[in-house]
C-alpha cells in the first residue's frame, strides 16, 4: 500500500531529523555521553568474560581444556551457520550434527544468546507445501539442539518456504543451494 | 475528423501501458474455428481525446479468450456507428458471423459519457440488443468489460468474466518495496497496488463478495494472515500465533476463514470466524496438512496432507470430522481448488518424481485425472468465476510468468509482466 510507504518515508524522516537534532544541540554532551557509555559497556563485558570463564581468551566462544586443534575445530564448525537438505527431506547430515553439538555447546554456555532457524525450500511444488517443509528443517535443527541440552526459550523457528532463494535459477545445484536452514 | 482523434487516441494508449508495466496477454494456443467478429471502432463525438479505446479493449477480450477471431478495422468496408448505417452484406463479405457497433458521446453539462453500443447477428440480419451506458471517463474501460461480457454470453450462453479482477503477488528485487500484492483487471489492465512491503506476501485469497482479500504477509517477521478491504484499504493483522500462519481461504457465506497453523507444533487445518475471532482445529495429525479450500456448498474442506509419505489431497467433513482421500494416482497432488459442480477439482500434478507439475482436473466420479498444461513449475491455479479458464503461475527462464489454460485444455495464453516475477495469481468472483 502506498501508505505503508508514506509511513515508512515519514519514519525515516522523522528519524533523521531526530539524528540532526541530537548531532547539533548536544554536541559537546554527545561525546561525553557516549565514550562514558562506551566505556561502560566494554568494561562490564570484558568483566565478566573474565571472571566468568577463568582462563577464556576473551573471544567469548572458547573454553578452557580445550587445544589449539579443538578450538579451530569448534571455530570452523561455528563458523557453519547454513545447513543443507535432500529434496523433500529434512533429516541431518552427519557434518551438520558435528557442527551442531559445537553451537549447542556455545548456546548452553551463554544462556542469553538466541538463535532464529529459518527454513527455506526449493521452489518445486507448492508454495504452501514448501512453507510448511521449510518449518520441518527448520524444526529438525531445533529439536537436535533441545537433545543437546538447548533451552527451548533461546531457540525460534522460521519458515519462508521457497519465498527466498538464494540462487533464483532451476537447475539442481540452485535447487540444493536453496534447501537450507540458516542459523541468524 | 473522426479519424485524426482514432490515430490521436492509439498513440496514447501505448504510453500509458509502458508506464503501468502492467500484464500483457499472448495467445500461445486458441481454439481450430475461431468465431469471426466485426468489432468496429467507436465513434467519438466529442472533442479532446479519449483515455481509453473502448472497441480495441472489447476487441482484444474477445480475442484473448481464444474462441473469437476479431476482424482487424482496415479490413472493413464500411464502418458503421449505430443500425441505420449498417449494410449486413459488408459483414456477411468478410464472413463475421456477429457485428459490435458503437458511439461515445459526453453530456453537455456534466463531464459524464454516454456509450451507446449496438450488437448483431449478420447472418439472420438481427439486432440482438444494445444500450446506453452511461459512467465517467474512469470507468470507459469498465463500460469496455461489461460489453465484452455481453457479447461473450449473447454468443457462448455463458457469463463472460472480463469485469472481473485478478490478484497477484508482483516480486522485483530492484524495488525499495520488492514485495507487491497487486490487483489488476481480468486482462491485466489497469494494475494497483494493494501492498507492498519489505518482507514475502504469500497466498491471496478472495471473499466471495469481492470486497475483502486475505494473504499472508512476513512483515512481523514470521507468517501472519492479514485482511484488508479492498476500497477503503483498512487491514488487520487476523493471526498472531508462532509458527507458520497461512493459506487463508474464505468459505463461501464468507463469516469464517480457513487456514493452517503450526501454532500446536506442526501445520494443520483451523477454521477462524471472522465475526467471533474463534478459531477451531480441524485436523489433527503429525504429517503436514496444508492449502485448505471450501466445497462449493461449505460442508467440507479439501486439502493437501502428506500423511501417507506424499503430499495427496484429503476431504474432511465439517460436521462428522470424516476425514477421506481422494487422490491415488501420482506421487504429488496439492492445491485442490473444487469447480462448482462439486465434481471436478483443479489440482497441481505430479505422476512421478521425473515428472514437471502439472495444473490437473481431478474428475472424483471417475478417478481420471486429466493434464491441463505442461508449461515449467506449474503451480497456484485459480478459477475464474464463470468456470471457463484457469489462471496460474509457471517459470519462464529464471522469472516468475502466469498463464492462463481453459478448462477443457483448448485455449492457452501467457500473461507476462514486463518487469520482476509474478506470482500467486487469484482470480476474483463476480463482482457485481
Amino acid at each position: 500500500m502506498r501508505n505503508n510507504k508514506f509511513y515508512k518515508l515519514s519514519m525515516v524522516a522523522a528519524f533523521t531529523l531526530f539524528l540532526a537534532a541530537c548531532g547539533t544541540t548536544t554536541d559537546d554532551m554527545g561525546d561525553g555521553s557516549d565514550s562514558g557509555m562506551g566505556d561502560t559497556n566494554s568494561g562490564s563485558m570484558g568483566d565478566g568474560d573474565n571472571t566468568g570463564r577463568g582462563n577464556a581468551s576473551g573471544a567469548g566462544d572458547n573454553m578452557s581444556g580445550l587445544s589449539a586443534a579443538q578450538m579451530r575445530e569448534r571455530e570452523s564448525a561455528l563458523a557453519t551457520t547454513v545447513f543443507y537438505f535432500d529434496f523433500d527431506r529434512s533429516d541431518l547430515s552427519s557434518e551438520a550434527r558435528e557442527a551442531l553439538v559445537h553451537h549447542a555447546n556455545r548456546l548452553m554456555e551463554n544462556s542469553s544468546l538466541r538463535y532464529r532457524l529459518e527454513g527455506h525450500a526449493d521452489e518445486r511444488g507448492t508454495r504452501e507445501y514448501n512453507l510448511a517443509l521449510g518449518e520441518r528443517r527448520a524444526q529438525a535443527i531445533e529439536r537436535y539442539l533441545q537433545v543437546q541440552g538447548v533451552s527451548s526459550n533461546q531457540l525460534e523457528v522460521i519458515s519462508y518456504g521457497e519465498e527466498q532463494p538464494i540462487d533464483p535459477g532451476s537447475s539442481d545445484a540452485a535447487h540444493a543451494r536453496n534447501r537450507r536452514v540458516e542459523i541468524q | 475528423m473522426i479519424k485524426v482523434y482514432r490515430t490521436l487516441l492509439l498513440c496514447c494508449l501505448l504510453i500509458p501501458a509502458a508506464v503501468n508495466a502492467q500484464l500483457n496477454i499472448v495467445i500461445t494456443q486458441g481454439v481450430d474455428n475461431p468465431v469471426p467478429v466485426a468489432v468496429v471502432p467507436f465513434e467519438w463525438e466529442g472533442f479532446g481525446v479519449l483515455s481509453e479505446n473502448i472497441d480495441m479493449v472489447i476487441s482484444n477480450n474477445l480475442r484473448n479468450t481464444g474462441e473469437f477471431a476479431p476482424i482487424d478495422p482496415v479490413n472493413m468496408l464500411s464502418q458503421p456507428h449505430e443500425q441505420d448505417e449498417v449494410y449486413f452484406r459488408d459483414w456477411r463479405f468478410l464472413d463475421s458471423d456477429y457485428l459490435l457497433v458503437g458511439k461515445i458521446s459526453r453530456n453537455e453539462n456534466s463531464q459524464l459519457m454516454q456509450v451507446q453500443y449496438e450488437f448483431f447477428d449478420v447472418l439472420r440480419e438481427e439486432r440482438l440488443f444494445g444500450e446506453v451506458i452511461t459512467g465517467n471517463e474512469s470507468q470507459l474501460r469498465d463500460i469496455a468489460h461489461k460489453i465484452s461480457d455481453l457479447v461473450f454470453e449473447e454468443i457462448t450462453g455463458v457469463r463472460g468474466a472480463f469485469s472481473t479482477k485478478i490478484l497477484y503477488v508482483k516480486e522485483d528485487q530492484a524495488e525499495a518495496f520488492p514485495y507487491r500484492l497487486e490487483m489488476a483487471d481480468a486482462d491485466g489492465g489497469r494494475p494497483r497496488i494493494l501492498w507492498e512491503g519489505e518482507e514475502p506476501i504469500m497466498s491471496p485469497a478472495w471473499s466471495p463478495d469481492g470486497s475483502q482479500i486475505a494473504y499472508v504477509s512476513f512483515e512481523t517477521g514470521r507468517s501472519q494472515i492479514f485482511i484488508q478491504n479492498i476500497s477503503s484499504g483498512v487491514r488487520e493483522q487476523l493471526t498472531n500465533f508462532t509458527g507458520i500462519n497461512s493459506s487463508p481461504a474464505f468459505s463461501p457465506d464468507g463469516n469464517r476463514l480457513a487456514m493452517v497453523s503450526s501454532k500446536d507444533g506442526n501445520p494443520d487445518i483451523y477454521i477462524l470466524d471472522l465475526r467471533t475471532r474463534d478459531i477451531q482445529r480441524i485436523t489433527n495429525h503429525f504429517a503436514i496438512d496444508t492449502e485448505p479450500s471450501w466445497t462449493p456448498d461449505g460442508s467440507a474442506l479439501i486439502f493437501t496432507s502428506e500423511r501417507s509419505s506424499t503430499p495427496q489431497i484429503y476431504q474432511v467433513d465439517l460436521e462428522t470430522r470424516w476425514e477421506e482421500r481422494l487422490t491415488f494416482e501420482g506421487n504429488y497432488n496439492a492445491r485442490a481448488r473444487m469447480l462448482s459442480d462439486g465434481n471436478n477439482m483443479i489440482i497441481v500434478h505430479r505422476y512421478d518424481s521425473n515428472d514437471d507439475f502439472h495444473i490437473s482436473v481431478l474428475n472424483l466420479e471417475r478417478g481420471t485425472i486429466r493434464i491441463l498444461t505442461e508449461t515449467a513449475l506449474d503451480e497456484s491455479p485459480s478459477i475464474a468465476p464463470n468456470a471457463s479458464m484457469v489462471i496460474y503461475a509457471s517459470k519462464s527462464g529464471d522469472r516468475g510468468i502466469l498463464n492462463a489454460v481453459s478448462i477443457d485444455g483448448r485455449v492457452k495464453f501467457q500473461i507476462p509482466s514486463a518487469q520482476g516475477n509474478v506470482r500467486e495469481p487469484a482470480w476474483s468472483p463476480f463482482l457485481d
